[in-house]
C-alpha cells in the first residue's frame, strides 16, 4: 500500500484544484511566490479557490486568505493574472496585513 | 495555468519525479522543467536554467528576474522519506505523524506478526530483513532513518546501512546503556565515531515523552530539527 503524495499536511491543493476543474468548475490558484521577514507559510505554499468561494490550502496564518481569494474571484471573472503584495507597508492599501510584521507576495492565476 | 500543465505536474508527482514549474508572474505562461531539460539545447531562458538547477539541488523555490519579467520557478520534489525499523507500538503514532508532516513512510519488520496492515493501514510495510530492506530503499539525503526494535539483531545492520548512506537523520531507540552497548558493537564492526556521532541515541529530543505517542512527537520533533536547523 502506498500513501498518496502530500505537499501539505494531507491537504491536497493541486489535486482538489484539478477534481474540481475536470467536472467544469471555475478553479484559481493562488501561490506565495516571495516573503520578507517572518511570514507564517514558506515560498510555494498554495490555495485553490473554487468559483464559489471555498477553498483549500492555505498562503499565511489566516490573515490575508480571505482577500486572496476575492481577489481570486476577480481572476476567475475576466482571466488575468494577479501578483498581490501584502505586509505591513501595504496594510492601507489592502485593509488586511500580517499581524506578524511579515510581508509576502501572492500570485493568483486562473486554472484554463 | 492550463489544465493541461497542472494534469503534467500531478503525473509527475504521482511517478515521484522531481520537476519546476516555471511561472512568468507577468504574463502567467509557464512550462515544466525537469533535471534533463538543463543539459539539452533548450529554450529555456538562461537565468531560468541557471535558477532551476540550483532549485533543484537546494529544494527551494524562488523567484528570477529574466528579460521578459519575474518567473516564480516552484520546486516540486518527491515527498521526503521515512524509514522506520521495527513495527513496534511506537511506531504506530509516529507512521501516522510523520505521514502528517509530509514523510512517504515505511515501516521494516522481518517478524510477520508485527508488521500487519491492521496495526498499520495505510503505512508500506517490508517484511525484508532490516539490511536488505535498507540497501533496496538507499536512504538519500531526504530521508531519515529510525530503529525502534532495541534488538540488536534487527537494529544493527540497519544502522550500518544508514551510516553509510547520506541520511539526514539517524535515531535509535534504547536507554543509554542500550546505546552504549551499541555504539560498542558498531564500532568493533568498523565505524569511527564521525559515523557514531551520527546516531541520535537515546532517540528524541528530551520531552518527558512516555507514552508511544508522545514519544513519537519527540523523535518527530528531532527529525524536523535535523532537517530544517541546518537551513
Amino acid at each position: 500500500m502506498t500513501q498518496p503524495p502530500r505537499q501539505d499536511w494531507g491537504e491536497d491543493v493541486l489535486g482538489r484544484a484539478a477534481a474540481w476543474k475536470a467536472r467544469g468548475d471555475d478553479v484559481a490558484l493562488a501561490t506565495v511566490v516571495t516573503t520578507w521577514g517572518s511570514s507564517p507559510r514558506p515560498v510555494g505554499s498554495q490555495l485553490a479557490v473554487h468559483g464559489d468561494g471555498r477553498f483549500v490550502g492555505s498562503v499565511s496564518g489566516g490573515c490575508i486568505e480571505g482577500a486572496v481569494v476575492l481577489e481570486a474571484l476577480k481572476t476567475i471573472d475576466d482571466g488575468e493574472p494577479r501578483l498581490l503584495d501584502f505586509g505591513v507597508t501595504h496594510e492601507q492599501a489592502w485593509e488586511v496585513g500580517l499581524a506578524c510584521g511579515g510581508k509576502v507576495q501572492v500570485f493568483v492565476e486562473k486554472l484554463q | 495555468m492550463k489544465s493541461a500543465t497542472l494534469e503534467e505536474l500531478l503525473r509527475h508527482r504521482e511517478a515521484k519525479s522531481l520537476v519546476v514549474l516555471a511561472t512568468n508572474l507577468n504574463t502567467g505562461e509557464e512550462r515544466l522543467v525537469r533535471p534533463g531539460d538543463l543539459d539539452s539545447g533548450n529554450s529555456l531562458d538562461p537565468a531560468v536554467a541557471e535558477a532551476a538547477a540550483d532549485a533543484f539541488r537546494s529544494d527551494r523555490s524562488r523567484t528570477v528576474e529574466t528579460g521578459d519579467g519575474p518567473v516564480f520557478l516552484h520546486v516540486f520534489n518527491p515527498p521526503l522519506r521515512m524509514i522506520v525499523v521495527g513495527a513496534v507500538h511506537i511506531a504506530q503514532p509516529l507512521a501516522r505523524m510523520a505521514a502528517l508532516a509530509g514523510y512517504d513512510v515505511t515501516v521494516v519488520d522481518p517478524r510477520a506478526a508485527f508488521a500487519t496492515d491492521e496495526r498499520f493501514p495505510d503505512v508500506t510495510l517490508l517484511t525484508d530483513w532490516p539490511d536488505d530492506a535498507l540497501t533496496t530503499l538507499a536512504p538519500d539525503a531526504r530521508t531519515a532513518v529510525v530503529t525502534l526494535t532495541h534488538d540488536p539483531k534487527l537494529d544493527d545492520p540497519a544502522l550500518e546501512v544508514a551510516l553509510r548512506s547520506p541520511a539526514f537523520y539517524v535515531g535509535s531507540l534504547g536507554s543509554k546503556r542500550t546505546h552504549a552497548a551499541r555504539l560498542r558493537r558498531l564500532t568493533e564492526a568498523g565505524f569511527g565515531d564521525d559515523d557514531l556521532d551520527r546516531i541520535n541515541g537515546p532517540v528524541g529530543l528530551a520531552i518527558g515523552a512516555r507514552s508511544p505517542a508522545e514519544i513519537a512527537v519527540s523523535i518527530l520533533a528531532q527529525v524536523t530539527q535535523a532537517l530544517r536547523r541546518e537551513a
